[in-house]
């Protein structure tokens, strides 16, 4: 069996057949990544983790007791998730030596389910960007054509997986950030509602919005990923108890599919718009009621999203200041006693990149004094419309179950294609609007445009997760 | 629009210090956002409610307790402090 014939389940069962050992297996995708290092996913191996885990495995299997699900399966984490006693720098310099003192929760939920953590991935700084071209350690090649980006920002995250130098990984999604990357590396990646999925241990960026979710080459993996990492959370108050709750959808093949004829306007490529339409006439030929409907407001959401986020961003990354922890301008002036207010500005102006600095400067603009009303506050009103259009397409107006979009208007750009910020924004435009409205959605690979992926995204109500990925999985089994 | 002395001043009040270059660059880019976002200005939202979160849940509080108890949880973060004098982190001065 070679690396990209694995899935979870696959090595579930080679481990008890002991076809090879968990050691093995792990020092398999060690090799492979080494030999491929140019594709840059990756910003730091944890071997020593990996075999520690992989020993403890293979001892069990020894002493003849059966593996759980995730024990032994090699998983990678975006680099902005704290894997304790090891690096975590967000793709930033200002966190280039910085030691996560601490698991995140999703961290400590996969060691406790036996998943051997491979490393960690690379990222647009601070999960701002839609390339990975703003990490400070290098953009993320996409595996499948290397001039080309492999999205963003879990670029290193989708990249590992497309390569086959991990099973899955975690991404983190704000407005995109698992799905985009996704589609380009033509690989599985889900959002979960907004609540499900604790961010505890993952490096704040627009917390209305930050979700973690995983990334995969099939539904089933996604869902074993899932259910192992979501859940309520003391840690983190924004989670949701779902424990308790029984999901009384079934899938059957009269499902209602909206469509919004907003997400195939002047800005979709036309070739993407085709395959997305050959797609969805595979959920015809099955029996599914396919109907046109609109979404009014999604051509405010991209704006709506750029006011908020930076507003929240700007509030996150306050706390770097160079005295607690991370980067410190007196590493670099060592002689020059500074009062305070320059530390700041030095440790900021030389520890963050361009479009760090550029979001937070934004989001400090929109809520300053004369600004906030026209801004921030005209902004979180826009937000309400956007996530009552969904509420009306799945209750009242239309009653659909579930929505399918393109998730790119293009398929993955030439690494530095796209210099100026707001070409770069709108690569998210048709993943936004789910993050404003804090609901499920999932990119499936469907189709190709010039040999390279496209995705399909599968929109569903809000804490209806179990029913977009049963959605996937039908979707999978037609594709 | 955003000019060059508005950017001044929102990077001094984001603690970031900009060269003249760079305040040229920041003011054009800025500008070209803004003129995007301001499509907002559009809209008639006079009566529509704000959210600032999508999940509706409400304060949710706990004891004020430490569950931490592990003594060495402190020097592992200060360990990660830049400047340190003992158990504490070290700051510039800030009065003359």
């Amino acid at each position: 069996m070679e690396l990209k014939d694995f899935s979870i389940n696959k090595i579930h069962k080679s481990l008890i057949k002991k076809e090879f050992s968990a050691t093995e297996l792990v020092k398999l995708y060690f090799d492979r990544i080494k030999k491929e290092e140019e594709v840059n996913d990756f910003l730091m191996l944890t071997e020593n983790l990996a075999l520690e885990q992989a020993k403890k495995i293979d001892e069990k299997i020894l002493r003849r007791e059966k593996p759980q699900g995730l024990e032994g399966i090699p998983i990678a984490l975006k680099d902005n998730i704290l894997v304790k006693g090891y690096k975590t720098t967000a793709g930033s310099k200002i966190l280039k030596d910085y030691i996560a003192p601490y698991d995140a929760t999703v961290t400590r939920k996969l060691k406790e389910a036996g998943a051997i953590i491979l490393g960690k991935t690379n990222l647009d700084e601070f999960a701002m960007g839609s390339s990975t071209e703003n990490s400070a350690f290098g953009p993320v090649k996409n595996p499948l054509d290397q001039s080309r980006v492999a999205g963003g920002s879990s670029g290193g995250s989708a990249a590992a997986v497309a390569a086959h130098h991990a099973v899955a990984a975690l991404g983190s999604d704000t407005g995109g950030s698992i799905r985009q990357p996704a589609a380009f590396c033509g690989i599985i990646g889900f959002k979960p509602s907004y609540g499900m999925v604790s961010r505890y241990g993952l490096i704040a960026m627009a917390s209305s919005l930050d979700q973690i979710g995983p990334m995969a080459k099939n539904v089933d993996d996604i869902k074993i990923i899932f259910n192992t990492i979501k859940g309520k959370d003391d840690f983190d108050a924004t989670t949701l108890d779902f424990s308790q709750e029984k999901e009384d959808f079934i899938v059957t093949k009269e499902l209602k599919i909206g469509v919004p004829k907003e997400y195939f306007g002047s800005g979709i490529d036309k070739d993407v718009k085709k395959e997305i339409e050959k797609a969805i006439a595979k959920f015809v030929n099955l029996g599914c009621a396919v109907q046109e409907i609109s979404l009014p407001y999604t051509d405010y959401a991209l704006a709506v999203y750029y006011i908020i986020a930076p507003a929240e961003i700007s509030a996150n990354l306050a706390r770097y200041d160079g005295i607690k922890y991370g980067f410190s301008s007196s590493e670099e002036s060592k002689s020059k006693p500074q009062d305070l207010l320059t530390h700041y500005l030095y440790t900021r102006a030389k520890g963050f990149g361009d479009e760090v600095r550029r979001r937070i400067m934004l989001g400090t603009y929109v809520l300053s004094a004369g600004y906030r009303d026209a801004y921030y506050n005209q902004a979180q009103k826009a937000r309400k419309m956007i996530i009552d259009d969904f509420q009306k397409a799945f209750s009242s107006y239309k009653k659909v179950d579930f929505i399918l979009t393109p998730t790119t208007p293009t398929p993955a750009f030439k690494i530095g294609e796209r210099k100026d910020p707001l070409a770069m924004y709108l690569s998210d435009i048709y993943t936004v609007p789910a993050s404003l409205a804090g609901l499920p959605a999932i990119s499936m690979p469907c189709g190709t445009v010039n040999h390279l992926p496209i995705g399909i995204q599968i929109i569903g109500p809000q804490f209806r997760d179990q029913a977009v990925l049963e959605v996937a999985e039908l979707f999978e089994s037609i594709s | 629009m955003i000019s060059k002395e508005q950017v001044e001043h929102i990077a001094e009040l984001a603690r970031i210090e900009l060269s003249d270059k760079e305040k040229e660059k920041f003011s054009q880019e800025l500008s070209s956002i803004l003129d995007y976002i301001n499509k907002l200005s559009q809209l008639d939202l006079a009566r529509t409610e704000s959210v600032s979160q999508v999940t509706g849940l409400k304060n949710i509080f706990r004891k004020d307790e430490a569950e931490n108890k592990d003594p060495n949880t402190a020097e592992e973060i200060l360990r990660l402090a830049p400047a340190r004098k003992g158990k504490y982190f070290k700051v510039p001065k800030i009065l003359d």
